[in-house]
């Protein structure tokens, strides 16, 4: 525990009216992440199986790969990322602002609403209600809930880092701030929908302009849900289980704004050789290039932060996770800006490849980051020091990597030959190869990538038992607020 | 360009797009620091957060500065060289309409000769030419081969074009003009016309055209309801007419299938068969070539 009240530097802490932290909100949302983790996946590992046994669904449309693929992206991205995120950032601007929630009350609504949301996705999704944005499927209704809920959080969080009992804010705090404040932005311009009826709309936006407004909206959800959210997760968790303090305060300073200014630029590269117009295109272009840095920026700080703790790698299967996703993060952030250049892209766009890059990025970065998060999360909730099974924590690292090394690999392979059979023509002009000659060439690649994802989906069913084992019986903890450490935070 | 609605886009765009790029490369500089002396350690912030989280403040990773900035010039150079500034086209005057027309050029300058060639010999001799006959396999793989499958013998609702049996006509002129300008086959719902009984009475007399299991109580019937509603397009005896792709029903060709069941179901409720044009599409040097094809489908070398 650190220094009592009364110290000269922290003037104004008097213990007894700080009482505990709120982990009951935390605590909600960490358990939801495992189960909705499972659901997400297991959907996945379902249209997978549809990609190889087309005629899966017997012909029920609710179950049909058109449905189920936005149930997949929406259960993985919002109700396992997003569970992963609110349970994260909840406990870590408590911890480093030494202050309890702003609001416990709204702190629940955002758990029940963000799950009423969850629900509504999987019960319209595959009844067929669709806006028909990618990643943004719900209809106006779930909207504006998603809007509410999302406001809400807001409060919170921006509410608790104004009453922290610190005068720095911590980094993670930055990040976690900038992904609640843009993704709200995102959500509410590209959610502007003109309602028909209960569970159908229109977008106010159409043509190229749509487009344009679906796909700054679309790389953001990537570079603000996905990378912003996750990097303030990595700031906090890194250093903790590491023991060591933060590489650099001054890359984090100029790779945070530079990646936050240069993500909301990018978007146009998911329309090259479109009808965008040209000009738009290779704006969008050279700016993601120029995110490269920006985005390895996080990765360095990440990996360099272990620079005299390397040795904890072999032994601490929780610091595993958290720096092999660090890996897979400086790779499909490095993949992604040599993908939007324009000629790569006239190869790769289409392909598996595209597949490859998002679960480089969903399983490697995200899945992980988040899966070691909660292993040093959940026994402290719970009041343990450790997880059930420490040895289930390595078994859970080996299977999830072997897993999503298959699934990358085989949707490179597919998604390259699949670019270079499209494009080959023979002496007179015609193609070589006909469409489903391609997707016959493929069919051994969804095998593997079919294979990778249902390991990545048995680790998940192991941390399941593992925390299921690790939180029976064990009572639910709210720590003490901690004072502000002596030194001048 | 019409790019712009009006002239304020275009200053607009490059301003905001140059200072943000050269934005990035003076934030850079402006916060970069000195590397440190060898064998100094970076210090501690001083700020601890949550009993143990300190911030070192290592200089910013040469490599890694030197890979931003190379980022940014990439960035400043392309943009010289290709449109992205507003209206300004690039030193190159690159567009992706020029480069799609370049391309289009130079295959319409490598490939037409081949084209031509047989574009000026008439359909059955190109048919009975094995190189024709590969170029328009290939063509027909690529464009008809989702409807009429991949041996182009058809599927439920798509025509076999390898029985020399023709809704339209087999002949080279009329595969070309139902290949370019696509057909449209009309049979109407006639439920509500000769009513349940009615449409199962003429399911039998159909079956009976063309020599299969009937009811001949039934078939009696329904011969009196086809020789005042379906002899106008199917013809007296329910041979059909190619004029206007009414099917022959007596060959025991089945476009939609012959079972009394799916019988009843066309003439219930009708059936309404599409062929798209591909006129604008293939144009008529290809549409002459896969016409070959097609018609060598039916017609062994040398017929």
């Amino acid at each position: 525990m650190s220094a009592p009240a009364g110290t000269a530097s922290v003037p104004m802490w008097d213990a007894a009216d700080q009482g505990t932290y709120n982990y009951k909100v935390v605590r909600q949302f960490a358990l939801m992440t495992v189960v909705w983790g499972i659901v997400g996946m297991l959907v996945g590992a379902l249209i997978a199986s549809q990609l190889m046994f087309p005629d899966l669904a017997y012909g029920i449309p609710w179950l049909s790969y058109g449905r189920l693929r936005p149930l997949h992206t929406n259960a993985v991205i919002f109700a396992f990322g997003g569970s992963a995120l609110f349970a994260t950032s909840y406990y870590v601007v408590q911890r480093t602002c030494h202050t309890r929630l702003f609001s416990d009350g709204l702190a629940a609504f955002t758990f029940w609403g963000w799950q009423a949301v969850i629900v509504a996705a999987a019960i319209t999704l595959p009844l067929g209600y669709t806006t028909s944005h990618e990643y943004a499927e719900l209809e106006w209704p779930i909207d504006i809930l998603i809007a509410v809920v999302w406001v809400a959080y807001a409060i919170v969080f921006f509410g608790t880092i104004a009453k922290r009992r610190v005068q720095h804010i911590y980094v993670a705090n930055w990040f976690y701030g900038a992904f609640i404040l843009t993704v709200a932005v995102l959500h509410i311009v590209n959610s502007a929908e003109i309602p028909v009826t209960l569970w159908k709309s229109y977008y106010v936006y159409a043509g190229a302009q749509d487009a344009m407004v679906q796909w700054w909206y679309g790389h953001n959800a990537v570079g603000f849900f996905l990378t912003a959210g996750f990097l303030g997760m990595m700031y906090y968790f890194v250093p903790k289980q590491a023991g060591r303090p933060i590489y650099s305060y001054r890359l984090s300073v100029v790779h945070f704004w530079a990646l936050i200014f240069t993500y909301m630029w990018a978007g146009p590269h998911h329309l090259e050789y479109t009808a965008l117009p040209d000009w738009a295109q290779s704006l969008g272009m050279v700016f993601s290039l120029i995110l490269l840095a920006p985005s390895w920026g996080g990765m360095i700080n990440g990996i360099m932060t272990l620079s005299g703790a390397w040795h904890k790698l072999r032994t601490d299967p929780i610091l595993k996770f958290l720096i092999t996703s660090l890996s897979f993060y400086g790779m499909s952030t490095f993949e992604g800006p040599m993908m939007s250049i324009k000629t790569v892209n006239s190869l790769s766009h289409y392909t598996d490849w595209v597949i490859g890059h998002v679960h480089s990025g969903a399983l490697g970065w995200v899945a992980m980051i988040s899966i070691g998060s909660l292993y040093y999360l959940i026994p402290r909730l719970y009041g343990r020091t450790e997880m059930f099974s420490v040895k289930a924590i390595t078994l859970h690292f080996w299977v999830a990597t072997i897993g999503v090394v298959l699934y990358i690999a085989a949707m490179w392979i597919a998604g390259v030959m699949q670019g270079l059979m499209w494009r080959a023509t023979n002496s007179d002009g015609t193609l070589t190869y006909t469409f489903v000659e391609s997707v016959k060439a493929t069919y051994p690649f969804y095998a593997i990538r079919l294979l990778g994802g249902l390991m990545f989906l048995s680790g998940m069913l192991v941390m399941a038992w593992n925390v299921w084992r690790t939180v029976r019986g064990a009572r639910p903890v709210d720590a003490p607020v901690l004072a502000p450490a002596l030194a001048r935070a | 360009m019409s790019d712009f609605v009006s002239g304020f886009w275009s200053p607009y765009i490059t301003l905001v797009s140059l200072a943000s790029i050269l934005g990035c490369g003076v934030f850079l500089w402006r916060l970069s620091t000195k590397r440190l002396p060898p064998g100094k350690k970076a210090d501690v912030m001083g700020h601890v957060w949550d009993e143990n989280l300190e911030e070192y403040n290592n200089p910013l990773p040469r490599w890694w500065m030197w890979l931003f900035y190379l980022t940014i010039a990439f960035a400043l150079g392309y943009l010289v060289l290709y449109p992205g500034l507003g209206t300004w086209p690039g030193l190159l005057h690159w567009t992706s309409h020029s480069q799609y027309d370049a391309e289009e050029a130079h295959a319409t300058a490598t490939y037409d000769p081949i084209y031509a060639r047989y574009a000026a010999m008439p359909i059955p001799a190109v048919a009975a030419d094995p190189q024709a006959r590969d170029i328009g396999q290939r063509i027909f793989l690529n464009n008809c081969a989702p409807c009429h499958a991949s041996d182009a013998r058809g599927g439920r609702g798509y025509p076999d074009l390898t029985d020399n049996d023709w809704l339209y006509g087999g002949d080279p002129d009329t595969l070309v003009a139902t290949i370019t300008d696509g057909r449209n086959g009309v049979m109407p719902a006639w439920a509500g016309v000769v009513g349940d009984e009615g449409v199962k009475n003429l399911a039998n007399y159909v079956k009976s055209l063309s020599g299969s299991a009937f009811d001949p109580v039934r078939a009696a019937q329904g011969k009196v309801l086809f020789q005042t509603n379906c002899v106008a397009c199917h013809g007296p005896d329910g041979k059909g007419n190619h004029t206007i792709g009414a099917p022959n029903l007596t060959d025991a060709i089945w476009l939609w299938g012959g079972g009394e069941s799916t019988i009843m179901e066309t003439i219930a409720k009708g059936r309404n068969g599409v062929m798209p044009s591909w006129g604008s599409f293939l144009g008529p040097q290809k549409i002459h070539l896969v016409a070959a094809y097609v018609y060598s489908l039916s017609h062994a070398e040398g017929k």
